[in-house]
This record gives structure tokens, sequence and C-alpha cells, in this order.
């Protein structure tokens, strides 16, 4: 009985508001749907929804279509896709440099986010490595992170080989005594993680963030010499003159993408997408909600849009 | 005793062949690789500079196939995106009934003018169906299904994928037939195609996914296309097959009464050889259902999607319910396809009375569906199945993979290191050492000694194709992983293939068993394998033995079923034990059919190879990966070419050489493998 008296309410208020909003962004440019690209992973879903929900507020058709986070270029550029709202510099720049540069997409500006990606080992393991999370710790203790295929050297798990930047390169400037191993997928990169750390048992890895394993587990970041460009493109800056990669991941932007021609048939989405602003805290706590305490990412969505009302109005305001 | 005298017999039967060619061949191989590493260094290590740009051509031939061909009036792309148009009405269609409604407009615009068909409704048709093609057990069965669909939440995504199967199948049924209708009629024709579709069916799906995206469009129909490239390929080949196979006295017969070549076709040769062709449905069905992963990449969603998303998230519970499934959307169609065929075989009589009397479950399926939607508009839980009843296996999967790698991840890292260390390692570097002028040379010989002149210029162009790519390590590195998987499952599948035939209720067990591997996503158990044995080698072995077994236990047990049971009496008459009988008699005689297991071993090991990319591995598999995700068509192509090409030559050696041992055993020729 309330249960429905609330849906009438709900409805009414629902109404209004569509109302309210239709009356107020009613003429945008262009009925067609604008069709926002969906990646595997929870982050860019909530980034896209966000944005998708908020252009709807305005009044565009949206669609959502599911896509290959590098494989979307090709519909970026054609025209069958228009937004990506995630591609993060630490993986994806050379593809959208190349995608940039046909002419045919378009970069519309930072996320506000920032991409962390460090080499990471989990807290436990301070106490079988004093001195980290400093880098130089790590060769004293090259025995505690080794396995039976690697030892006597150390065994680091990188990430995808398509994604991960320069560890053999790393590996060397420093002289770690170390061996890379390519984990294929983020997927399995993170299986192992799981498994050891259920077991507490040596593991140092590629992590980035923002990613839920960062709330769920407990670690750090080792600490390189810190990124500059130099480094990676003068062997003679840093401890190794000899050659260039001796220091620490760069942190990287995450960009919005988009169709270029779609910027002359929707001015106003467009110009929504690039005031589009959100940060790693805020991000992170969305992607807790939804990954760990296994929330619906829609209703998450929805409530993030409710407390934020004068934030995303801002955005679609001419 | 007696098994040692077994094996020495074989030893003697072995070298009733000339092996001499081949000792001499390889002791030839071993010295020259032994001697010549300084003198010759270019036949040791393919030099770089020696590979030909092949993978820069086909990049700009795509470029320019997708930008600037032409036939005049239209453009190749416009061709493509129009054919993507016409796909794109059946399959709203059927998105329209079994998933999203009857929609007007688009994106978040559209308005649902009709809800789709109500859960009850479904589950009400396909139950029918089952009990009109065979009976109340079948009706329960599909009933099951689809109840667990509901049951465990995965109903929205299952009619997601289940509106694009309903789609793709029957297009790749009917592509596949014609094709193989004209294969039949047209000599030329057939030689043709064959190699066309070897390498639909062994080139990598992610190799050319990049240029269907391209062509087609993102979204769900490029994801069909992809589909029904790769799921089309058996149809052809049952088709032929099956047509060929159509006996004398029915065509002649057709000749008698004066059929036309068309009539010949359709009325006489199709229908007879309905039971036949019934097998390439099946296979174009559970190949549709494999791909569904692989589609979810690239915009089908559905319940590949959240078999990715939940294994991303490590919620094996969720992963594994979605891919169950997958399994028993396939298991569905494919024990209704079953039973479609057979009763196509039996006589029907005409029933008398009304138009409903006349057809009682086309009758049923209708009132009922118009029933449940009527209701359904008032009563939600005929509508959709209630939220608050569906059932989940919760952390279960998630804590029991947690018991396993805290209790025995020691035990496990020990069978792990003993198999890496004394198999899996030496192995490889053998194969990496060897140089590549040998390898190419044995199997040319390998060509000639099995299959005379033609092969020979074939294995040596395809294998000479990997060298000049630049493609060989990683084609070792392949081989290796693939050999040692292959040797693996053939340990484990032939013992259970045997054991399969000679004991029913084994061989019940064991049925569902390999179903259950070959549809389940390797997705699904990848992860809790990573968890248990780390990223590498090993854990992509496990993925891939446990793919690629189905064969290697079907075909032994097909195989030693079909021994003619005479032969198997006059032992047991001549006073042969047990033992004798397997060993002397079944296992040789079963041995053709124990190759062509291995032989799809092979294939299935192969295919599996990019799934394991995603584990990490270092081969062509990867290369595949890398070149998708870079959106790279021409190192793509060229990678998965060079998979295609060692499945090509695995393939055609194996064949030839079971070819042999057929006669030699007076077993008559069968056509080819496959």
């Amino acid at each position: 009985m309330f249960d429905r008296m609330k849906t009438a309410a709900i409805g009414g208020v629902a109404a209004v508001s569509l109302a309210l909003s239709a009356t107020a962004f009613a003429d945008v440019e262009s009925k067609d749907p604008i069709k926002l690209t969906l990646h595997d992973w929870t982050g860019q879903l909530l980034t896209t929804k966000i944005m998708g929900e908020v252009l709807k507020k305005a009044g565009y058709n949206i669609e959502y279509v599911q896509a290959d986070y590098i494989a979307q270029f090709a519909g970026l550029e054609s025209g069958d896709l228009h937004i990506a709202m995630e591609m993060w510099e630490t993986t994806g720049k050379q593809s959208m440099d190349a995608s940039l540069a046909t002419g045919k997409t378009i970069d519309l500006g930072e996320t506000g986010m920032d991409a962390k990606e460090e080499w990471w080992y989990p807290m436990y393991m301070k106490e079988k490595c004093p001195g980290l999370p400093d880098w130089t710790a790590l060769n004293r203790c090259a025995e505690a992170f080794a396995t039976a295929e690697t030892a006597p050297k150390g065994r680091y798990l990188g990430g995808p080989v398509t994604w991960a930047g320069f560890d053999e390169e790393r590996v060397e400037a420093l002289d770690l005594n170390y061996e890379v191993v390519h984990a294929g997928t983020d997927a399995a990169l993170f299986a192992e993680l799981e498994s050891a750390y259920q077991r507490k048992a040596p593991i140092l890895l590629w992590v980035y963030a923002p990613h839920w394993a960062v709330a769920k587990f407990e670690g750090e970041w080792v600490e390189f010499p810190e990124y500059t460009d130099t480094c990676y493109e003068d062997p003679k800056w840093g401890i190794n003159p000899d050659m260039a990669y001796d220091c620490g991941k760069p942190f990287g932007w995450i960009k919005k993408v988009g169709w270029k021609a779609g910027e002359k048939k929707w001015p106003g989405a467009y110009k929504a997408v690039r005031n589009f602003h959100i940060e790693n805290p805020e991000m992170s706590q969305l992607i807790v909600e939804v990954d760990l305490d296994g929330k619906d990412l829609d209703g998450v969505v929805a409530a993030w849009m409710d407390r934020n009302k004068s934030r995303w109005q801002g955005w679609i305001k001419n | 005793m007696t098994a040692g005298t077994g094996g020495i017999d074989f030893a003697r039967q072995l070298a009733r062949q000339p092996l001499a060619v081949w000792l001499l061949a390889l002791t030839a191989a071993v010295l020259f690789s032994a001697t010549t590493e300084d003198l010759l260094p270019w036949a040791h290590k393919y030099p770089r500079d020696w590979v030909l740009p092949i993978r820069f051509a086909i990049t700009d031939f795509m470029k320019w196939l997708i930008n600037d061909a032409t036939f005049g009036l239209f453009t190749f792309k416009e061709m493509t995106r129009s054919v993507s148009w016409l796909l794109d009405w059946p399959l709203t269609a059927a998105t329209s009934l079994l998933s999203t409604g009857l929609m007007r407009g688009q994106g978040s615009d559209a308005v649902q003018l009709t809800p789709p068909l109500a859960w009850l409704a479904v589950l009400g048709v396909l139950a029918a169906m089952g009990h009109y093609a065979r009976d109340w057990k079948l009706a329960a069965l599909v009933g099951g299904c689809f109840l667990y669909l509901a049951m465990f939440g995965q109903w929205d995504s299952a009619m997601i994928t289940l509106s694009s199967i309903v789609v793709a199948v029957p297009i790749g049924i009917v592509l596949g037939l014609l094709l193989g209708v004209l294969a039949y009629r047209s000599r030329w024709f057939g030689l043709a195609i064959r190699p066309v579709l070897d390498l639909m069916q062994t080139v990598p799906i992610f190799a050319y996914l990049v240029p269907i995206l391209f062509l087609f469009g993102f979204g769900p129909v490029a994801a069909m296309t992809a589909t029904i490239i790769y799921a089309m390929p058996p149809m052809v080949r049952v088709t032929m097959l099956a047509l060929r196979q159509v006996a004398d006295e029915i065509v002649d017969f057709g000749r008698m009464v004066g059929c036309t070549r068309r009539q010949m076709t359709w009325k006489v040769l199709v229908p007879s050889a309905m039971p036949s062709l019934m097998v390439g449905v099946n296979q174009v069905i559970m190949l549709s259902l494999n791909m569904v992963i692989i589609a979810s990449m690239i915009g089908a969603g559905g319940l590949g999607f959240d078999v990715l998303s939940s294994l991303r998230r490590l919620q094996i519970g969720a992963g594994l319910e979605a891919g169950i499934a997958i399994v028993v959307l396939a298991i569905a169609l494919d024990r209704l396809s079953q039973a479609f065929a057979t009763r196509s075989q039996q006589m029907h009589h005409e029933r008398p009375g009304n138009w409903v009397l006349r057809h009682p479950w086309l009758s049923f399926a209708l009132a009922w569906t118009a029933v449940t939607g009527l209701v359904g508009l008032f009563l939600a839980p005929v509508q959709t199945y209630p939220e608050a009843l569906q059932i989940t296996t919760g952390s279960f999967w998630a804590e029991l993979v947690k018991y396993i790698n805290v209790n025995f991840f020691d035990v496990l890292e020990g069978i792990k290191n003993f198999f890496l260390l004394n198999l899996m390692i030496p192995f490889k570097r053998f194969l990496l050492d060897i140089p590549w002028v040998m390898v190419v040379g044995l199997v040319t010989l390998a060509g000639w000694r099995l299959g005379g002149r033609t092969l020979a210029l074939l294995t040596f162009t395809l294998s000479m194709f990997i060298a000049v790519t630049g493609q060989w390590e990683k084609a070792m590195v392949t081989i290796y992983l693939c050999g040692t998987s292959v040797l693996i499952a053939s340990l484990i599948g032939i013992p259970i293939g045997i054991a399969a035939a000679q004991n029913r209720r084994v061989g019940r067990v064991v049925q569902v068993v390999i179903d259950t591997l070959q549809t389940l996503p390797s997705f699904v158990y990848l992860m809790p394998v990573v968890m248990l044995f780390r990223v590498g080698d090993f854990a992509a072995m496990i993925a891939v033995v446990a793919y690629a077994l189905a064969p290697a236990i079907r075909y032994t047990a097909h195989g030693v079923r079909q021994i003619d049971p005479n032969l198997v009496e006059a032992g047991v008459a001549a006073g042969c034990t047990r033992r004798q009988v397997l060993w002397k008699i079944k296992l040789p005689l079963a041995l053709p059919e124990i190759m062509l297991g291995i032989n799809q071993t092979i294939m299935l090991a192969l295919s599996m190879l990019v799934i394991t990319a995603l584990v990490g591995t270092r081969d062509l598999g990867q290369e595949v990966y890398i070149a998708l995700t870079k959106a790279d068509t021409g190192r793509g192509i060229v990678a998965g070419l060079s998979v295609a090409f060692i499945a090509i030559v695995a393939d055609r050696l194996i064949a030839a050489g079971s070819g042999r041992m057929r006669s030699r055993l007076g077993l008559g020729q069968e056509a080819g493998a496959r």
C-alpha cells in the first residue's frame, strides 16, 4: 500500500521534473541518439552512465554501446560511435594519438581523474622486506619475492603486454634482480593478487588506480625516483647514466574523446562533455560502492545525480 | 607380459614403414644443428632483415578496401553497410520480441509500445516445442533449462544472447546449405571453397575483428557477422558430405521421374540427406554459443558481457552462473534440434478435425503467449520473474577456491613445478633451439613421405610463410604450448574414451562432462586456474587441455564402439585375454578414429590460443591479441594466418597418415579429416 503510494509520488515528481527539464532544455540541436561507449571496467561504466544521465536531463537522446577500449577508435572515426569517456594516458595514448591524427576524432579534455600506476605490494610484505616502500630495498629482498621458476631472481607480475610501460627497461636500468612476467589481462592480474593475499604469500605486481583492488587490499606502491619526461627521453638523467627509464612511472591524465563531426551536430552536448569533471577520491568511492558493496550500478549513478544536482546543472548550462 | 609383447608387435609394425628415411633425416638434423651454429647463423635464427613486409601490405590493402574500393555505383563499404542494415531488421525483431519489447524511436527517447514476451510465455512455448519434437521428458528438460535462467537472475541477459542466436543460427544454416549445395554441384567451386573453410575455422576471430568493425559498424550486427563467419563452415562441410552420401537408388529414382536439376536438389537430395544435415545444424548452434564471449567484446552484450565483467571483479560465483547459463542455452537448443531431426525422419499422419485440432502444439503456443501476455499486463510476476524468488550460489564458489588455495596451494605448486621443469621448459628450449631451416625441411619431408609432391609443396609453402613474416619464434612457442597440451589431453582423453565405450554408464556421465567443457566459456575456469597456478604457461596449458579434451574422448569412444563385433568375437574365440582384445584388436582398429580425434584436439587447442593470451602467454595468440588492442589489421591477420597454417599443416599430415593407416588395415578410404 505504502509502496504504491511511494511509487505514485515518485512518478509524480518524475513527471514534474520531466516537464521542467523539457521546458528548460527543450531545443537540443538534434534528437538523433548520441552513442556513448561502455567498456568492461566499473569506473568507466560509472563515468559514462553519469555523463549519459546528465545529457538526458539536458534533453539529448542517449544510447549506450558496448565496445572494446581500443577497437572503439574505428567506430569513433567513422561516426558509428560518438563519445568515449575514459582514455587513459598510461594505456591508450598511442592509439588515441594515431586516431587524432586522422582528423576524424577530437580530444574533449581531461576528466579530472589521474591514472596512478606503479609496482605495488601488500602491506604484510613490509615485514618480510623492511625498507619498503623505497625501491632500493627491492634488491635486498629479491629472494622473498622469488618463485621456483624465477629463483634466485624476484618475480614481478607486470600488466598486459599492451598496457604496461617499460618494465623490462626499468629492471635493466635500475639493475633490479627481478624477472618481469606479464599477465594477459587485468582480470588475471588481480586473480593472482587475490590468491596471494588469501595466503599472505609474497607478491609484487603492477596495480593501477582508480580501481577497486586498492580499496580492497591493503598495500603500497613502491617509491622509485620520481618520473620526469627527461628520464624517459634522456639516458644521462638519473642514477644510471647510460640508460633511460631509471625512474618510476608517470601519473597520467584520463581524457574524453569524441567523433569530430559530432561537435557540429550536438554542440551543447559536446560542451557538457568537455565540462565533465570528477576526481579520484570521489570516483574511488563510487567504484567501491559498486564492486565491493555490491550495489546496483544504475542506482549508484542515480544517487550521485541526486546529490550533485547543482554540479551537473553547471555542466549543461549554456 | 602380454602388454609387453603387444608393444613389441606394435614396434614391428612400425618398422615395416620406411623408418630408415626418418632416422637418416633426424640424424642429419641433429648433426646440422650441432655443427653449423657459427657457420650459418641465418639457418638457425631467421634474420630480421629478411622479413617480408607482408603485414604492411595487408594493412594497406584493408585501408584501400575500407576507404576506396568501389564497384562503380557504390563502394565496398557501402555494400557491407547495407548488408549490416539488412541484418539489423531480423535482429531488431528478435530483440523486440524477447528482450526489449516493441519500441518506437531511438536511444533513450524510445517509447515501449508492447512489452517483450513474458518469461512464462517463452518457457511454455519452448517446452511445448520439446513435447512436439519428442516427449514430456524433453519438454521438462527444456523447461528446466529456461527455469534455471529465470531463477538465477540470468533471464534478461540470456534473452539478449538468445535473440542474436535465433537470427545468427538460421542465417548460418541457410548460407551454409546454399554454399554446400553449390560446392556439390560445381566441382571447381567445391575445390575453391575448401581452403576458405579451413581459414574460416582456424584463423582466430580476433584477427579479423577490427576489419569487421570497420566494415559492418559497431554493435550487435558486427558481432553477429563474426559469429556467422565462425559458425558456418561445418554446415558447408556437412552439406557437401551428406549430399554425396545420398544413396544412388534415390538419385536414380529422381532421374526416372524426370526431375529438373532444381527439383533434384531441393526435392530429392536435400530431404533425403536431412538426418546428416542436422549434424551440421547442431554444430552451428554449438559454435554460435562458443562465440558469445568474444561477441560481447564488440558490442553484443548479454551473457558474455556478464561473464567478462563478473570475472573482472573476481566474482567467481557470478561468472560461473552466467557461464552455466550459456551451457544451459546450448543444451536446450541442441537437444531440441536433435529431436526435430529424428522426428523429421518419422512418417506423420494428418490429424483430422479443425485447425486447432490439427495443430494442437501451435495452438497451445499461441494461446499461451496471448494469455500470459494479457495477464502479465496486470500481474507483474507473470511478465518478469520476481526478483525476490531469485537464488544465487553467492560466495560459495569463491570460498571454495579460497579454501583450496589456502590449504592445497603448496601441493599444486609442487605438481606444477614438476611438469614445468621436467616437461614443458625442456620442450620449449628444444623447439626454440632447432634451426628453422631444419624444421621446414622435416615438415616438407613428412609431407612428401605421407602425401607425395603436392602435400610436400603445401607444407613447405605454409611453413615458409611463417618464417618470412618473422613469426618463427612465436610459432615455436605456439607449437610448444599446443603440443604439450595435446599430449596431455590425449593421455587423459584416450583412456577415458576407451572406458566410455566399454561401459554404458561411464559413457553417459562422460557425455555430460564433455558437453559442458565445450560450451562453458573457458574464461570461467581460467580465473580460478590463475589463482591456483599463477599466471604463466602452466595455467594456459590447463585451460587448453580442459577445452581440447572433448574430441580426444569423443572420437576414441566412437572408434572403439564402431568396431565390427565379429572381429572381437573372433579374437575371443581364438583365446585372447581381455587385455589382448583391447591391445591387439580394438586399439589398432580404432586407430584411424583416434588419430582423427587427435587432429581435432590440435584444432581446438589452436583455437584456444587467443583465450590463453589473456593469461599472458607469449605466442601467436598473444600477437593476435596485441594486434587487436592496437587495431593493427595487418599484424593481426599475418599472425592469424600463421596459426591457421600450423593447423592446416597438422591437419593435412594427420589426414594423410591416417588415410594410409586405413588402407593398410583394409578399412577402405573415408573422406578426409573432419
